[in-house]
């Protein structure tokens, strides 16, 4: 798998950044690979197909404008540190006149509009975002770090189908479950974190709209590019002005945003902490609030799972979007009696995986989002060792610029670790192993958090009763990592409350 | 205080109104009272003053009965609660006399309020069997998966109990709690508690496993910020907090991402699901379909 075998002589320094190690393992036991004959080909996606702006405005009231104080923020390529673009920095000024242009769009023209004319703008957007979806992969990519393959084949399709759904929701409100006369919330504020851009975007913005509400979303610090690419999508879609507005920025926008008195609902995914805040700042306001939060998902595989399948689902839990997911499986439990074998085959897997250039369309891992991000990678990952956890990492040569860490495994780790406990937001798994399946659901919820479990078992009647003991909002059952507009999706515990997706998704903005 | 008439010139045996955690009946383990009064200023009794701690025992009792009460069938929780109310309407009578007694009204009105109260238990009785077919769904993902999302309890809720209505609120807003699989600590009315104990003894004898209720009696101010910010409490309903604590109330649940409930009714209007969603979670099961 690392090694493509193209038949065509590649030049060496085509080679992608950082993939300097050599790829030996690629071909299955048994196949004689000709030594030196399988170098890789660098196969990365043109960027031709996008056109970033040196500056961006904010997006209020169907306008791009600049902050009312002229502040900005640049935006890297985290795989090369090199600037994108600059980025308004919105202020308390521009969430008041975002909030403004919301309620005006709420009482004059989306909150009257019938439902059947919400959902047609909300299809539109679904084309739009299909039609351009290359566009999109490749912006993602450059503007997050993540490889275009996930940014090709899960974000962008995702979002696309995110708004397509709810869309049929937009005139059949009467009929999900919420009485006969389901009303909207009002002016939603909405903060999104970087791992996931657009579709994040997605999840908060197509329930919100088609329920009837309108939104102003604020994009993460580090990763407003396809945001804004979405505002002129709204645009171009005929949105009217006011219904979505973008305010790019930091913290301290969304601060803003979320304590602002003309909002009626307040939506929010990123860490359990902030979440905390966002949550004290609404007490007593009577703002409706959904969060979405941290996780430290258990991955509990018995000693009768597939091997092979229990390992692609070991990976794709942990170093999918370079495990910078709030449900990502970043504990790994084992049945005592496999752990061996199955570790055996996770690091042969990990052998193969490519780190490097996220627009390679054969990269698996591509760059961290930020340096503050790789710092608490850094840190934490060192309170492994600190703690007496054994690290260990396939070869792997890192590119010299950009943020980059390799993905990563801690074994003999006890649940008293920080790596146990604390989520670490990175490509770092930490084993644990159990002998029964009672321990592994005593160790699986010994976590305030409660957002994702999987469960990798060939015996039916156990991944059931492990189902109904797991205290998490999703299980994936001999998979992971799957997500789909019509599944709800969301927390227990600390990881948050309220679901997005499915009909679930659409009592987050409805007063029902 | 009242006295049952002694029409044969005999003594009546009074009660002593305790808490009721983990399915018995203890005093405040601070040893405190606080006095019961009509709102014409009668004495009816003194009613335990439950302290911090015994909130926090309500707690781990209600932790320890919310397992086997999750787990219990739908149908059995159904059968347990519609038990409540037949053991609710054999005291009809004697609840009515406390009713009134408690919130100052005719005999008439209370007995209403008793015959709702216990027509809610009936009304809840029926949803633990169907709040699943009603709450969940089978979900057409774009894929070879079967994946279906189930409720389940939210596990541990605390309940703060209308300040008004002393049965009637009480059950409105236990009934939904406990019917769904969780485990509750509730406040009763601090002005208005002594139908609240009186109600304990009905789910004392009504197999209620022990802990699935608690009641605490005392300062609502005072027990409130424990429940608010115990780590171990998943949600709390602020409905019979006074207006002015409840932002506080609020900050104090963010510190462990609690579920809120503030929803202030008429408790003599027909009650909704609305309530009983609140305090459940919503998982999703996914599983590949294949040969």
């Amino acid at each position: 798998m690392a090694a493509k075998a193209s038949g065509r002589a590649a030049p060496a320094k085509a080679a992608p950044p950082g993939r300097g190690q050599a790829p030996a393992p690629a071909v299955p036991a048994g196949m004689t690979a000709p030594q030196g004959r399988w170098d890789y080909a660098a196969a990365p996606e043109s960027t031709e197909i996008v056109s970033i702006a040196s500056e961006y405005g904010l997006f209020i009231d169907g306008e791009s404008a600049p902050a009312a104080d002229g502040k900005q923020l640049i935006t890297l390529n985290p795989a090369t540190e090199a600037p994108l673009a600059k980025v308004a920095l919105a202020g308390q000024a521009d969430v008041d006149r975002a909030v403004a242009a919301a309620r005006a769009a709420y009482e004059q023209t989306w909150g009257p509009m019938p439902g059947a004319e919400r959902a047609k703008y909300l299809y539109r957007i679904a084309r739009a975002l299909q039609e351009r979806a290359r566009e999109f992969a490749v912006l993602e990519s450059l503007d997050n770090g993540k490889p275009i393959k996930e940014s090709r084949d899960t974000d962008i399709p995702l979002a696309a189908a995110h708004f397509f759904y709810y869309a049929g929701w937009a005139d059949k409100l009467e009929y999900a479950g919420f009485g006969p006369d389901p009303r909207p919330l009002g002016v939603a504020g909405q903060v999104i974190p970087w791992n996931f851009p657009l579709l994040m975007a997605a999840w908060k913005l197509a329930p919100a709209l088609a329920a009837g509400n309108t939104c102003v979303l604020k994009p993460a610090e580090t990763t407003p590019l396809t945001a804004l690419l979405l505002a002129e999508v709204c645009q171009q879609a005929g949105l009217p002005p006011g219904v979505v507005n973008v305010l790019t920025g930091a913290g301290e926008t969304g601060a803003a945003l979320v304590a602002h008195p003309g909002l009626d609902k307040v939506a929010f995914t990123g860490s359990t902490a902030v979440g905390k805040e966002i949550s004290r700042a609404v007490a007593g306001t009577g703002k409706r609030l959904t969060l979405e939060l941290g996780g430290k998902a258990a991955n509990i595989v018995f000693d009768d799972a597939p091997v092979d399948q229990a390992v692609e689902g070991i990976v794709n839990g942990i170093f999918f979007n370079q495990g910078q997911v709030c449900c990502a499986g970043s504990r790994l439990l084992l049945q005592e009696s496999a752990a061996d074998a199955v570790l055996d085959r996770l690091r042969a897997r990990l052998s193969t995986l490519r780190l490097g250039d996220p627009l390679d369309k054969n990269t698996d891992i591509g760059a961290i989002n930020s340096a503050e991000q790789l710092g608490r990678i850094r840190e934490l990952s060192d309170s492994g060792d600190a703690e007496g956890a054994e690290r260990w990492s396939p070869p792997c040569e890192l590119p010299s610029r950009g943020f980059w860490f390799p993905p990563t495994i801690f074994t003999g780790v006890s649940q008293s670790h920080r790596i146990a406990r604390e989520e670490i937001f990175g490509p770092v798994l930490s084993v644990l192993t159990f002998r029964t399946p009672q321990e592994a659901v005593t160790k699986a919820n010994n976590t305030p958090y409660g957002l994702s479990a999987g469960v990798w078992t060939e015996k039916g009647s156990r991944i059931l009763w492990m189902s109904q003991r797991l205290r998490a909002g999703v299980v994936w059952a001999n998979t992971f990592n799957r997500f789909d507009p019509a599944s709800p999706f969301g927390g227990y515990g600390e990881s948050g409350f309220g679901r997005e997706g499915g009909r679930h998704g659409l009592a987050a903005y409805l007063d029902a | 205080m009242p006295d049952t008439k002694p029409a044969d010139g005999r003594l009546c045996v009074r009660k002593t109104y305790k808490l009721f955690i983990g399915g018995a009946f203890p005093r405040s383990e601070s040893g405190r009272s606080y006095p019961v009064r009509t709102p014409g200023g009668d004495l009816l009794a003194h009613a335990a003053r439950a302290s911090r701690k015994d909130a926090r025992d309500a707690v781990v009792a209600a932790r320890a009965a919310a397992a086997k009460w999750t787990a219990a069938t739908a149908y059995n929780r159904g059968q347990v609660l519609y038990r409540v109310a037949e053991m609710l309407e054999g005291r009809a009578a004697q609840f009515a006399a406390e009713v009134a007694d408690a919130e100052g009204t005719s005999g008439k009105a209370a007995a209403r309020a008793v015959a709702a109260a216990i027509d809610r238990w009936v009304w809840y009785a029926g949803w633990p069997d169907k709040v699943a077919q009603v709450a969940g769904s089978a979900n057409p993902v774009a894929g070879p998966y079967f994946n279906f999302s189930v409720p389940e309890p939210t596990g541990v809720v605390a309940v703060l109990a209308p300040a008004g209505s002393s049965l009637l609120g009480l059950v409105s807003v236990l009934a939904p709690v406990i019917a769904t699989g969780n485990a509750a600590v509730v406040v009763a009315s601090e002005q208005r508690p002594l139908p609240a104990v009186t109600l304990t003894e009905v789910l004392a004898t009504s197999d209620v496993p022990g802990g699935v209720v608690n009641l605490l009696t005392g300062l609502t101010a005072e027990l409130a910020p424990v429940l608010a910010a115990h780590r171990d409490v998943d949600a709390i309903d602020l409905t019979g907090a006074a207006p002015a604590d409840r932002a506080e109330l609020e900050r104090l649940a963010a510190g462990s991402v609690k579920r809120v409930l503030i929803a202030d009714e008429d408790w003599a209007a027909p009650p909704r699901p609305q309530r009983m969603l609140s305090f459940l979670e919503t998982k999703t099961v996914w599983h590949p379909v294949g040969l």
